[in-house]
């Protein structure tokens, strides 16, 4: 009688496990499948490598597209060698202690940050005060601060990964606590620091309310040049996204062009997330033998 | 005693306000063996770090007293850590090979210090390995990774890369405690063979491999030096009937 009790309640349990993986996928597949059926229609060359035209009812999205990169690029330059150096100094260097646990909340706290507060600090800072206008800059600077608390957590749980057993064997070598660092942690921290890191930047290619105070434009009407678009302001895909599916004066004639950018921008996430999983992999396979 | 390459004078080691060795002084014999023994939590593993400052990367740690090296004190102000850890090498308990290949593990502590050129590197592996009773076995592997290797070989490989350096002294921490017999004699013949050219300080919990490859033993007890002296003394006549109890099997 007991056993059966027993049987019962397992079989219970792994049911409500296994329903909520399944509740999970289904949502996501859900959305998927929604924006794809609404939007694989627009996308065609055109689409994809033209600006749009119209009043925004026709054309493609081509500047959104290399928006959304050169933000992504700057984000990357400012988050990934603050992020990792900051985690480097906390793991390895700091004295454990009152300040770096205060330092390790702040952080964390940071990274709770609603992103529309950090739009509002960067139009602050970046904007107004160094003056960088509204501009890919500012907008990179901004994003960049919005996903350094991940890049750092990230990087801090990567080097926490590597045994200490290879720092100790290192020093009693007669390593510097440098030469350590450098030759036999780092090597196997990496590969982590960048998977979290393209994880927070997938998340702030997305973001539009930090960008939207600094540099995002409606409609930017040249095609965006390197260099000189750096300072200019810009066209982004999750702003483009906003404006054809609430602010575009002809709402419902858009609205396959809005799910043509919603995928698009879900496809870029996407492969980026992919990118983090090979290098986990890679590393994984490269840890267990060489 | 002849020539004491290294010794103690009243040694004491604290965790935060845990008086983890208490006036610790004794000392060991050029090219020989000295084993430390004791039951687990009696600091003779901490003793054997404090001997090339591995502790100092133990935050909330603080020492008293000298630690005698080449006649300098090692916990003077103006002792360079770096260099220290590249005389006085260490074993540990559990074998740390980097995930590195074989030969990329032995050059590593070369590469560190600063030698590049190829053909003193492969010279120097190569005699470590052999030093380290693993050429054979490894030799057609060396592009390998150090992590197929089995757990005694790993061990030896781990003595070959603190050969490379060319230490004065080795610090062994239970270095076959992992292991099964075989590879325990193998390690055990190995230290009788390193002990021409090393010292070597190897702690154990094995009395019988203490008594088998030790000439001098000490007995650690609660963070105190009980008895320190000729192994065969230890194990046949100790003056303490505390070592007695401990040799014997009585506790531990």
């Amino acid at each position: 009688m007991k056993r059966k009790w027993r049987d019962m309640e397992q079989a219970l349990g792994f049911t409500v496990l296994r329903l909520s993986a399944v509740i999970i996928i289904v949502i996501l597949a859900f959305i998927l499948y929604d924006v794809f059926s609404k939007g694989a229609g627009v996308i065609n060359w055109e689409f994809l490598s033209d600006k749009p035209r119209k009043g925004m009812t026709e054309g493609g999205i081509w500047p959104a597209i290399v928006g959304t990169f050169w933000v992504s690029l700057v984000t990357v330059i400012v988050s990934v060698p603050i992020g990792m150096f900051t985690a480097i100094y906390l793991n390895e260097y700091a004295k454990q202690g009152r300040l770096i646990r205060i330092i390790r909340l702040a952080i964390r706290n940071l990274s709770g940050v609603p992103s529309i507060v950090y739009g509002l600090f960067g139009f602050a800072l970046f904007t107004l005060m160094l003056n960088l206008g509204l501009s890919v800059i500012s907008s990179g600077l901004t994003l960049g601060l919005l996903t350094l608390p991940w890049t750092i957590t990230a990087s801090e749980e990567a080097l926490k990964t590597v045994p200490r057993s290879y720092r100790e064997g290192a020093l009693a070598l007669g390593a510097t606590k440098w030469q350590t660092i450098r030759t036999n942690v780092l090597p196997y921290a990496v590969p982590g620091m960048l998977t979290g890191t393209i994880l927070g930047l997938a998340r702030a290619a997305g973001e539009t309310a930090p960008i939207l105070f600094t540099g995002v434009a409606f409609f930017w009407p040249v095609l965006p040049k390197f260099p000189q678009m750096l300072s200019q302001q810009f066209m982004a895909l999750p702003y483009h996204l906003f404006i054809m599916s609430t602010q575009h004066h002809e709402i419902v004639k858009v609205r396959p062009l809005a799910y043509g950018t919603a995928l698009v921008l879900i496809f870029l996430i996407v492969l980026m997330n992919s990118v983090a999983v090979v290098i986990r992999y890679r590393f994984r396979k490269k840890y267990k033998r060489v | 005693m002849d020539e004491l390459i290294l010794y103690t004078e009243h040694f004491n080691f604290y965790y935060g306000n845990f008086h983890a060795l208490k006036n610790i002084s004794m000392g060991m014999e050029a090219h020989k063996v000295t084993a430390l023994i004791g039951p687990s939590g009696c600091g003779k593993s901490t003793f054997l770090r404090s001997l090339n400052r591995m502790n100092d990367i133990i935050p909330g740690t603080r020492v008293e007293g000298k630690v005698i090296f080449d006649g300098n004190d090692i916990y003077e102000k103006n002792v360079d850590v770096v260099d220290l850890r590249r005389k006085i090498g260490m074993v540990f308990q559990k074998s740390n090979p980097f995930p590195k290949s074989i030969f990329d593990n032995v050059a590593y502590g070369l590469y560190i210090n600063g030698e590049r050129n190829k053909s003193i590197i492969a010279d120097r592996v190569e005699e470590s390995l052999t030093g380290a009773a693993l050429w054979d076995e490894v030799k057609d592997r060396l592009d390998k990774s150090a992590l197929d290797l089995s757990g005694g070989q790993q061990q030896r490989l781990c003595i070959a890369r603190a050969l490379a350096i060319k230490p004065e002294i080795i610090l062994m921490d239970e270095p076959a405690s992992a292991l099964d017999p075989i590879a325990t004699q193998k390690i055990e013949e190995l230290i009788f063979e390193l002990k021409n050219e090393y010292t070597i300080v190897i702690v154990t919990h094995n009395m019988q491999q203490a008594a088998r490859v030790s000439d001098f033993t000490a007995f650690f007890y609660l963070g105190e030096l009980i008895e320190f002296g000729d192994t065969e003394r230890i194990f046949t006549n100790p003056k303490l009937k505390k070592t007695e109890d401990y040799v014997t099997g009585r506790f531990g």
